[in-house]
């Protein structure tokens, strides 16, 4: 159907919208009187110059693998959920309260502990507005962006007046104690006498993201809930016609997705330096799920290395941001640029370059 | 509660609605074309900011609306072009400049005025102060001890910026131009059936575009009333997702301008209330039986459906109940309550469910138990001219 061969849809289509993003990017450095190409120097110096660096790096690619595999999931059943951050902020709740309720004897039981729970959380977050839109046919992206407002008061008010310790300044909860914490990537590196990831907060997680990424795949394209999940994505007369189920279909896609937002949580708050619940934990990171999702053709391979751009451009940008006067919100123009120029503006790169193969082909078969 | 204390809160009110009530209607006039929004947020925050910093170079209020207006009417135009142009996802439009309002507004303010993402303050002409209409009184303490006419006089309608008097006359505005003009009459068709709008032969894109024109412009005044009027100076993420309670109160009042007004004035309450009383106490026994009628009201719809209704409602319920366990146990466990005389204890409502209102009632009218919200029928989808 589509004018183009599969790798220009997968590979070209991405990379022209992530060039247009680029080029309006260095018009907002050119504007505030920054030197665009040191600052990409500076950018690329901040993501991957050491091995600190590095690590930050990927610390931030598995929050992002996670909450782009969860817009990713409802996208293919033709489900928007923007409520990621929400997902997300529950998902820290969940693993605050395994981590800190359970006095866990040994790290692993406490990581399967709080994977359950933060995915536990985060799919219960969603179900509510999941069951309106499957049986009230209430609009999922209004009613995720509601849950999000919700969900940012229900953390602060746990946060102040039943995690935080007594007499503590911090709006957090108390550290998780010491048996929880869970291998940093860098603990890992030392017993083979290495320091590859410095003081990083990289950690195991990020194995998990990548099984994440592989359950989604076989889940999608090698099961048959994920096939109806795609039939019904495609078309929902079709897959009724066919007699799938569109309440179990949407409820169940939508938890997988509010699952794998939450599982997030496990990153960050349990994987962090001082493994601890802190106000508005999730840091944007379930909104840069849907440019991670979007940049990736909702495919987790392309999740992945989206994930991995989008993780060196938080890093890269914080770097920039503690050295230059360009603060970090560069980095989420450059994800409002993504998402526009993949999701919204789609057409308008999509045609010319359709046009653009027509004609190769044309000519080709004329000189035949 | 004396009356004066009431007359604040009702002025509060008005103050609070005002930029949810611009923002509402600019909602309004777009997805009554058929053009959702929810890029609301971002216009209104990066006309919050263009208006304060340009009213700081120029020194005038107006000339900052001006640009405010200039900067939202261009975010609608690009949310135009991606969703009327080139047919994309206006959901994901309206992300795409909720994000880039976020990011740039820091970004060029920081660049702009090395502040810390923040403008300068604004003071005199470049700020729009309160209008005292004649006789009004001035000094609190006159207000006082004035009779109650004079005392809703001078601070209720008197006092406010000329862009709530402004922002007040949009509404009947709408009303009049949605409902009484040939314009009104095609755009609300090209929201419902732009194919019939199209074979009358009247553009359904000029249409469109006209309603994101509007909405923009109203967005423009709400941000620049935020940050020139309420506030003297932009500050980072100041709409505080006030964009997204106007799309709240843009359901709630099912695309009705009037009802629009009542709906953001409601909102508007919540925030005046939030901010006026830091503590307020209700019996815990008021609570305990809210709780469990909601959740004996759930029960009771999730029994007799399927499966899913039945795990979903139940859950629900179950959440209900342990909440109401919960303050029952948090009221008896004060000094001296006990079991029973729990009950009679009072409970501290939390800040943040106040502030969470606005977002539960929306879920719970979009749920359609009360009185179901039903959209513009053609909202969201591109119109793709017969061939």
């Amino acid at each position: 159907m589509s004018g183009m061969p599969k790798w220009a849809d997968v590979v070209l289509v991405p990379l022209v919208s992530l060039l247009l993003a680029g080029i309006i990017s260095i018009l907002v450095f050119v504007a505030v009187g920054q030197n665009p190409w040191e600052a990409l120097q500076q950018m690329v110096e901040g993501a991957f110059g050491s091995s600190n660096n590095i690590g930050y790096t990927l610390f931030y690619a598995t929050n992002f693998t996670f909450t782009g595999l969860a817009v990713a999931v409802a996208f293919h059943g033709a489900l928007f959920n923007i409520g990621g951050e929400g997902q997300a902020l529950l998902g820290g709740l969940g693993v605050a309260v395994a981590c800190l309720v359970i006095p866990w004897p040994h790290w692993s039981l406490a990581l399967v502990a709080a994977v359950a729970m933060s995915a536990a959380f985060g799919a219960l977050w969603v179900s509510v507005p999941a069951y309106l839109q499957a049986r009230r046919g209430s609009h999922i992206v209004i009613t995720t962006i509601m849950f999000n407002g919700m969900a940012s008061g229900l953390l602060i008010y746990m946060l102040n007046n039943v995690l935080r310790p007594e007499g503590a300044m911090q709006v957090a909860s108390d550290v998780f104690p010491q048996a929880t914490h869970i291998p940093s990537l860098n603990d890992i590196a030392q017993a083979f006498g290495s320091n590859a990831f410095g003081t990083s907060p990289a950690n195991i997680t990020l194995f998990l993201a990548i099984a994440a990424c592989v359950g989604v795949w076989a889940l999608i394209w090698r099961t048959r809930l994920g096939y109806e999940i795609r039939a019904f994505g495609k078309s929902q007369p079709a897959a009724r016609y066919a007699g799938i189920d569109a309440t179990r279909i949407t409820m169940i896609a939508l938890l997988i997705s509010g699952g794998l937002a939450g599982m997030m949580a496990v990153n960050n708050t349990l994987g962090a330096n001082t493994p601890q619940l802190v106000d508005n934990a999730a840091g944007g990171a379930g909104f840069i799920g849907i440019a991670v999702a979007l940049m990736g053709r909702n495919h987790p391979v392309g999740i992945a290395l989206a994930a991995l751009l989008f993780g060196a451009l938080f890093q890269g940008g914080s770097e920039l941001a503690s050295d230059t006067n360009v603060p970090v919100q560069i980095v989420i123009v450059i994800q409002a640029l993504v998402v526009m120029f993949t999701g919204a503006l789609d057409n308008m790169v999509r045609k010319p370059l359709e046009g653009l193969f027509a004609q190769v082909r044309r000519g080709a078969r004329s000189e035949a | 509660m004396d009356f004066y204390t009431f007359v604040t809160l009702a002025d509060a009110t008005i103050r609070n609605a005002m930029p949810l009530l611009l923002a509402c209607l600019a909602g309004l006039f777009s997805e009554r074309a058929g053009i959702f929004d929810i890029g609301l947020e971002g216009k209104m925050l990066a006309a919050a900011f263009l208006a304060a910093a340009v009213a700081f170079v120029t020194g005038s209020a107006w000339i900052g609306l001006l640009a405010g207006i200039g900067i939202s009417v261009f975010l609608s135009l690009i949310h135009g072009l991606a969703s009327i142009t080139f047919r994309g996802n206006q959901l994901i439009s309206g992300v795409a400049i909720n994000f880039l309002a976020a990011g740039l507004t820091v970004v060029v303010a920081e660049g702009w005025f090395a502040q810390g993402g923040r403008t300068p303050s604004l003071s005199g002409a470049a700020r729009f102060e309160g209008i005292d209409l004649p006789g009004a009184l001035g000094t609190v303490r006159e207000k006082i001890q004035a009779s109650p006419l004079m005392q809703i006089y001078s601070e209720f309608i008197s006092g406010h910026s000329i862009l709530v008097y402004i922002g007040l006359l949009t509404v009947p505005l709408t009303w009049w131009v949605l409902f009484r003009t040939r314009f009104g009459l095609r755009l609300r068709a090209v929201g419902e059936n732009p194919a019939s709008v199209d074979t009358a032969g009247v553009s359904v894109v000029r249409m469109r575009y006209s309603a994101v024109i509007i909405a923009g412009v109203l967005c423009g005044i709400a941000g620049a009333y935020l940050s020139t009027a309420v506030q003297a100076n932009f500050t980072k993420d100041m709409t505080a997702n006030r964009g997204f309670i106007a799309l709240a109160a843009l359901i709630f009042a099912k695309w009705r301008p009037w009802q629009a007004l009542g709906a953001c004035l409601l909102f508007g309450l919540f925030f005046a209330i939030d901010t006026r009383f830091q503590n307020i106490q209700v019996g815990a026994v008021w609570i305990i039986a809210a709780l469990l009628v909601a959740a004996a009201g759930l029960i009771h719809y999730g029994l007799r459906r399927e499966i899913v209704d039945k795990l979903v409602m139940g859950g629900l319920a179950a959440v209900f109940a342990v909440l109401a366990l919960l303050v029952w146990g948090n009221a008896a466990g004060a000094e001296g309550a006990g079991l029973f005389g729990g009950l009679t204890e009072t409970i501290k409502i939390p800040s943040q469910l106040i502030q969470s209102l606005p977002y539960v009632l929306v879920v719970v009218v979009l749920a359609g138990f009360v009185g179901k919200a039903i959209p513009p029928r053609a909202g969201g989808q591109p119109y793709v001219k017969e061939r």
